[in-house]
């Protein structure tokens, strides 16, 4: 095993975690996890397509507590990856670039992440018939 | 003139270091920002679908608006998706020859699971 005789630069575990760390690799994160997601829509879509019996056996996988969690997983990727999308295009047009402006957009975020999934969840277990 | 390492002609494309310019990067905005009212759309219905039945289900998908917005909504999303996954797997997969067929393996699987999601939409249009 070779040394390096060098200093060598501190790497991802000397940081104290920032809020804006945290919210930056959890985009990439929410992001690859709606990606697997396209799998289960696709075969949802295919199902719709194939008849009844395809559709119920798609519906039998997600209609269950397990199914249930994951589709809960699924909404707060998708709301997170949603609104931190709308900061980062935000960021992209040179607002909020600003230290102490880029943290508060993060507590946005998650409020909004928080409040969405919640009624969301609300609507579908608590009035099932509202729809 | 400052040397810069690249040829006049490559210079003037403004291609950079990258060789495709700011396409991919530019693309990821475009379909985030089509994604948006698209994904929005679509959780309402989700949610607005909950409990319904096979022929409810499919009466959505075969309204001419919707089967349209899904038809949107593939495509905008599987091409994000691919643009997202492949930064990902350039940024993580080192060895060459694994990462070349990481790449070519997502083009395939994303190509394959967009049209079967596109003609799924077409034949519950079409209600054959």
């Amino acid at each position: 095993m070779f040394e390096l005789d060098r200093p060598l630069s501190p790497h991802l575990q000397i940081y104290r975690w920032y809020l804006t760390m945290a919210l930056s690799i959890l985009h990439r994160a929410s992001g690859l996890v709606m990606a697997v997601g396209l799998f289960l829509l696709t075969w949802w879509l295919t199902a719709l397509a194939r008849g009844p019996e395809a559709f119920a056996t798609v519906r039998a996988a997600i209609d269950n507590p397990l199914g249930g969690l994951v589709l809960f997983g699924f909404t707060l990727a998708t709301f997170y990856h949603m609104a931190n999308g709308v900061r980062h295009l935000l960021w992209d047009l040179g607002y909020g670039l600003d230290k102490d402006e880029a943290h508060r957009s993060g507590l946005v975020v998650l409020a909004f992440v928080g409040l969405a999934t919640l009624l969301v969840w609300v609507v579908i277990l608590v009035f099932p018939g509202a729809r | 003139m400052i040397a810069t390492g690249r040829s006049e002609i490559a210079r003037l494309k403004a291609l950079g270091s990258a060789k495709s310019g700011a396409e991919h990067w530019w693309r990821q905005r475009v379909t985030a920002v089509a994604n948006l009212p698209l994904v929005i759309w679509f959780v309402v219905s989700a949610v607005s679908l909950s409990g319904a039945s096979y022929e409810e289900v499919r009466a959505w998908l075969g309204g001419l608006f919707n089967a349209t917005m899904m038809v949107l909504l593939v495509i905008s999303v599987f091409w994000h998706a691919r643009l997202g996954v492949q930064v990902v797997l350039e940024d993580y997969v080192h060895a060459r020859g694994l990462r070349l067929a990481a790449l070519v393996g997502l083009d395939f699987l994303v190509v394959a699971l967009a049209v079967s999601c596109l003609l799924a939409i077409l034949q519950v249009s079409l209600g054959s």
